[in-house]
C-alpha cells in the first residue's frame, strides 16, 4: 500500500500537535516514526488510522485521496492500528474479544468466524494464544499478539504499531519483531512508532523524526545512533549515573514474607533494604512485582511474615502507618492511581499536604507549586490540570508530590513510557534522594535500567523471588534467561 | 398446597413487569447508558397504554403505546446523554419526576373508569403438567412474552456476535470505536429498546394486575427504583435480574401472608420488609470488594479463603466499565 500524507495539520485547543507534515511511505517498508514524549507521533497515527481527524491536509492512499472520518474507513481500506494501551476487551474470552468488529467494515473474505484462519496467522508469526483464554489474564506481549493477528485476520494492509516494545518482555520482543519482518516480507506496510533508537535500527529501513508536531528530519538505514538522538531531541544526550550511595545500615528487613491473592501467590521473601540502596525487581509484568511492592507498601495486607522497620514490625499495618513513618509507593498507572484527573498542579500540592486545616493557605500553596515545578522541571503551570501533562511531566508531578522525608520510596515501573531524557531526568532525582539515605525498589521491564541503576536486583518469575543479585558484573543475558524462569 | 400454586402463579404474574423492566435497564446499562427515569417512564406508560386501550378499546394498541412512550424517552434520554454530553443521573433524576407528574396531570380524564384487560390464556397440553402447568403455564399473554424474553435476551447478549458488540460497547467503547462499530449508533437503538420494555411495564400493570388508571393511587409509584437495584443485584444478566424481580414480589406476599400469621408484629414491619432485604442482598453481593473483608480473608487458612474468594467472585457482577460515561473519541 502507498501512502502519501500531505501538509497534515492538527490542534488540540492551543497546541499545534501536527505541524505541517508530509510523508510517503512505500508498500512492504518498515518506517521507524521517532520522536520523544509528546512529539506528536501517536496524534499523526492516529489520524492515519482514523481515531481522530485532521484539522486540515491530505491523506491519499494509492494514489488516491480519502477522507478518514472514522476508523471504520480506515480498515476498510485495509490500515489497522496497534495502539499503546492495546484497544481490547479484558473482560472477555480471546474468542469473544476477536467476533467484536464492525463487518461492513472488515476486509476479510471470511463473512463469519474462520477460526482456521485466525490459527493458521497465529502459527505464521509464532503466536501460541489459547482462543479460550480470558483476555484480562494476558501479558501486555500477548494482548499484542493478539491484536496483531487479529488485525491481519482482518485483512489490514498497512499496520501502525504505536510504541509496541513498552512493557513486553524480551523474547515477546523478539517474537514481535520476526513477526514484522516476515510480513514487510510479504509485502505489508509497517510504521513503527517508537522513542528507542536501538528498536528502530534493528527492524526499520527508513526513519522519519518527528519533534514538537514537526517532521525534523529523516535517514535510511544504515542508522547513526548520535545523528538520530540529536535529531529527536536537538542535541546529545547520554545515560549519566551517580555515585552509588549504599550503606550497611539495615533499613527494612523484610522476613518469611508471604504474599497471597486471586492471581498470585509468593512465598517466604527474605532480605534486607540497606539505607541509601536502590533495589530493581526485575521479571514478566504480572509475575507478583506489583503485589510484592504494594505489600511493603501497606497497601496489602501479606498473609503472614514480618516486615521489620527499625524495631517495629509494620505487619498488618495499613498504609497510612507505613507513611507516616516515610515508606511511599508510586504506582505505575499514573492516571488512574496516582494522579486526580481535573485538579490543577497546585489542587495536587495543596491535597498532598497534610497539613490539618479547614481553609487553604493559598499564599503557602501558591509558593510551594512554584517551588516544586521549578525544581522538578514540570512543564506545565499551577492552573494546569494534571491530565494536561505529558506522561513525562505526569511522572515528575507524582515524585514533587512525595513528601520528606522520605525513607523508602517503592516504585512500580516509574520510568514506563518515558523517552531518555525524561528517564535520565527521573533517575537523577531519585539518586539525589538516595544520598540522603532513601531506599528505594523499583520494577522495570527495561534490563538496562534495571542494571544501571539497582544496586541489587531480585527478579521475579511467577511469584518465585531469586536471591538478591549485585548488578555490578551482572550479564544481562542470565538476567533475561532467570526472568523467562529457565534459570 | 392447591392454594400455594395459586398463589405463587400470582406471584409470577405480578412479577412480570418487574421481570421486563430489568431486562429493559439491563439491556440500555449494558450499552453503557443508564436510565434512571425508569420510575416515573413506568407510571407514565401506565397511564398512556391505558388511554390508548380505552380510547381504540384494543388491549394491543395499549401495550404498543407504552412501548413507544418507553423508547420516545429512550430516545430522549439519549439524544441529552450522547449527542449533548449531559449527566445522565442528573437528566435521568429530573426526567424521572417529570414523567411521574405528567402521567398524573394528563391522566386525570381517565381516572377510575374501567377499561379493557388482557384476559388470560391457558396454553393447551402444558397447562396439563403437574405444579408446573398451573404455575406457568395457566397465565396471560403478557407472562408468556416475558418467559420468551427472559431466555431471548439472554441469548442475544451472550452468545450472539451482536451481543458481543453490546457489551464491547459498554465495556470499552474506545476499543469498539477502533474496529469499526458506531458506538453511539449502538447506545441509540439499545438505550430506546431498554427504555420501550421499560415502558411496557406501565400497561402490563394498568391492563392487567392493577387494571385501570387511578392516578396517584395506582401504587407504581416506587416500582422503577426497585427495578434499577435489580439490575445491579442481577450483575447486568436477564437470567439473574429476572431472578430478583421474582425472589422480591415473593418477599412482597411472603410479607402479606405472615400477617395473619404473626398477628403481633406490625403489619407495616411485613410490608416494608422487602426493601431492606434487597438492601441486604446488594450489600452482601458486593461486600468482597472491601477493605476490612480482604484483609480479614487474608489472615483465614487457605481452603477456607478459597471458598470465600469464589463465592464473592460468583455473586458480585462488575459493572459495564464504562456505565454513565459519554463516549468520546479522545
Amino acid at each position: 500500500m502507498h501512502i502519501q500524507l500531505k501538509n497534515i495539520h492538527k490542534y488540540f485547543g492551543s497546541v499545534h500537535a501536527n505541524n505541517d507534515v508530509s510523508l510517503t511511505i512505500e508498500p512492504g517498508q518498515i518506517l521507524g516514526l521517532l520522536g520523544e514524549n509528546g512529539a506528536g507521533k501517536s496524534t499523526l497515527m492516529k489520524i492515519l488510522s482514523g481515531l481522530i481527524c485532521k484539522d486540515s491536509g491530505e491523506i491519499l492512499i494509492n494514489g488516491e485521496e480519502q477522507d478518514l472520518k472514522s476508523p471504520a474507513d480506515a480498515l476498510r481500506l485495509g490500515i489497522g492500528m496497534l495502539h499503546q494501551d492495546p484497544h481490547d476487551f479484558p473482560s472477555m474470552t480471546i474468542r469473544e474479544d476477536l467476533q467484536i468488529w464492525d463487518q461492513r467494515s472488515g476486509r476479510a473474505n471470511h463473512s463469519a468466524v474462520d477460526w482456521q484462519a485466525l490459527m493458521k496467522i497465529q502459527e505464521d508469526l509464532g503466536f501460541n494464544l489459547d482462543l479460550d483464554g480470558s483476555v484480562g489474564e494476558l501479558t501486555v506481549g500477548e494482548r499484542q499478539q493478539l491484536e496483531l493477528a487479529r488485525l491481519l485476520w482482518l485483512g489490514v494492509e498497512l499496520l501502525i504499531l504505536d510504541e509496541p516494545t513498552t512493557g513486553i518482555s524480551a523474547s515477546q520482543q523478539e517474537i514481535l519483531f520476526s513477526a514484522l519482518k516476515k510480513l514487510a516480507g510479504q509485502g505489508k506496510t509497517i510504521i513503527f512508532v517508537s522513542h528507542k533508537l536501538e528498536e528502530v535500527k534493528e527492524l526499520c529501513s527508513r526513519a522519519v523524526v518527528l519533534r514538537k508536531g514537526c517532521l525534523i528530519g529523516e535517514r535510511e538505514a544504515p542508522f547513526d545512533e548520535n545523528d538520530l538522538v540529536k535529531l529527536m531531541f536537538g542535541r546529545q544526550i547520554t545515560r549519566t549515573r551517580t555515585a552509588h550511595a549504599g550503606t550497611r545500615d539495615v533499613c527494612l528487613s523484610v522476613q518469611k514474607l508471604n504474599i497471597e491473592d486471586f492471581r498470585i501467590a509468593i512465598e517466604n521473601v527474605n532480605f534486607d533494604l540497606y539505607a541509601g540502596e536502590v533495589i530493581g525487581l526485575a521479571g514478566m509484568e504480572g509475575s507478583g512485582q506489583r503485589q510484592f511492592l504494594q505489600a511493603l507498601a501497606g497497601m496489602k495486607q501479606p498473609s503472614s511474615g514480618h516486615i521489620l522497620f527499625g524495631d517495629e514490625d509494620l505487619f498488618g499495618k495499613n498504609c497510612y502507618d507505613y507513611q507516616k513513618r516515610g515508606i511511599f509507593y508510586v504506582p505505575s498507572a499514573r492516571m488512574e492511581e496516582g494522579l486526580v484527573p481535573g485538579m490543577t498542579l497546585e489542587e495536587h500540592y495543596i491535597l498532598s499536604d497534610c497539613e490539618k486545616r479547614v481553609f487553604i493557605d493559598s499564599k503557602k500553596s501558591h509558593k510551594v507549586t512554584e517551588d516544586r515545578i521549578q525544581r522538578f522541571n514540570i512543564k506545565g503551570r499551577a492552573v494546569t490540570f494534571s491530565e494536561e501533562l505529558s506522561g513525562g511531566n505526569q511522572q515528575r508531578l507524582l515524585l514533587s508530590l512525595l513528601q520528606d522525608p522520605a525513607k523508602v520510596l517503592l516504585l512500580e515501573n516509574p520510568t514506563r513510557g518515558l523517552d531518555i531524557e525524561s528517564t535520565n531526568w527521573i533517575w537523577s532525582i531519585l539518586r539525589e534522594r538516595c544520598q540522603a539515605a532513601t531506599s528505594i525498589i523499583f520494577s522495570s521491564a527495561d534490563l538496562d535500567e534495571l542494571t544501571f541503576y539497582a544496586d541489587r536486583i531480585l527478579v521475579f518469575f511467577s511469584g518465585r523471588i531469586s536471591e538478591p543479585l549485585d548488578s555490578a558484573g551482572l550479564d544481562e543475558e542470565r538476567l533475561g534467561r532467570m526472568i523467562g524462569g529457565k534459570d | 398446597m392447591n392454594e400455594f400454586l395459586t398463589n405463587m402463579a400470582g406471584v409470577i404474574a405480578a412479577a412480570t413487569p418487574v421481570v421486563v423492566a430489568v431486562i429493559g435497564e439491563t439491556f440500555s446499562e449494558r450499552s453503557g447508558v443508564i436510565n434512571l427515569s425508569a420510575n416515573g417512564l413506568i407510571v407514565l406508560a401506565a397511564m398512556t397504554g391505558f388511554a390508548a386501550a380505552y380510547l381504540t378499546g384494543i388491549v394491543w394498541v395499549g401495550l404498543l403505546a407504552g412501548f413507544l412512550t418507553g423508547a420516545i424517552a429512550g430516545l430522549l434520554i439519549s439524544f441529552s446523554s450522547i449527542s449533548l454530553k449531559q449527566s445522565q443521573v442528573a437528566v435521568g433524576f429530573i426526567l424521572s419526576l417529570l414523567f411521574r407528574d405528567l402521567a398524573y396531570f394528563l391522566g386525570t380524564p381517565f381516572m377510575v373508569i374501567p377499561g379493557p384487560t388482557v384476559s388470560g390464556w391457558a396454553i393447551p397440553l402444558l397447562k396439563d403438567i403437574p405444579i408446573l402447568g398451573p404455575l406457568l403455564f395457566d397465565q396471560n399473554v403478557l407472562v408468556y412474552f416475558s418467559y420468551i424474553l427472559i431466555i431471548a435476551s439472554y441469548y442475544w447478549i451472550f452468545h450472539t456476535r451482536q451481543g458481543l458488540v453490546l457489551r464491547g460497547v459498554g465495556e470499552q467503547p474506545i476499543s469498539a470505536y477502533s474496529r469499526g462499530i458506531d458506538v453511539n449508533r449502538q447506545r441509540y437503538i439499545y438505550t430506546a429498546l431498554g427504555s420501550g420494555l421499560i415502558g411496557l411495564a406501565g400497561p402490563m400493570y394498568s391492563l392487567s394486575i392493577k387494571a385501570g388508571w387511578n392516578g396517584t393511587m395506582t401504587g407504581l409509584d416506587g416500582i422503577g427504583w426497585i427495578v434499577l437495584s435489580i439490575t445491579i443485584f442481577g450483575g447486568w444478566n436477564p437470567l439473574r435480574g429476572s431472578f430478583g424481580g421474582y425472589l422480591f414480589v415473593f418477599l412482597q406476599w411472603l410479607g402479606l401472608a405472615l400477617q395473619s400469621y404473626w398477628t403481633n408484629v406490625p403489619s407495616q414491619v411485613l410490608q416494608v420488609a422487602p426493601f431492606p432485604l434487597m438492601i441486604l442482598t446488594l450489600l452482601f453481593v458486593n461486600i468482597g470488594d472491601t477493605e476490612w473483608v480482604t484483609r480479614m480473608l487474608a489472615t483465614l487458612p487457605r481452603g477456607v479463603r478459597g471458598a470465600f474468594y469464589k463465592l464473592f467472585r460468583f455473586l458480585r457482577k462488575p459493572p459495564p466499565a464504562s456505565l454513565g460515561v459519554p463516549f468520546e473519541r479522545e
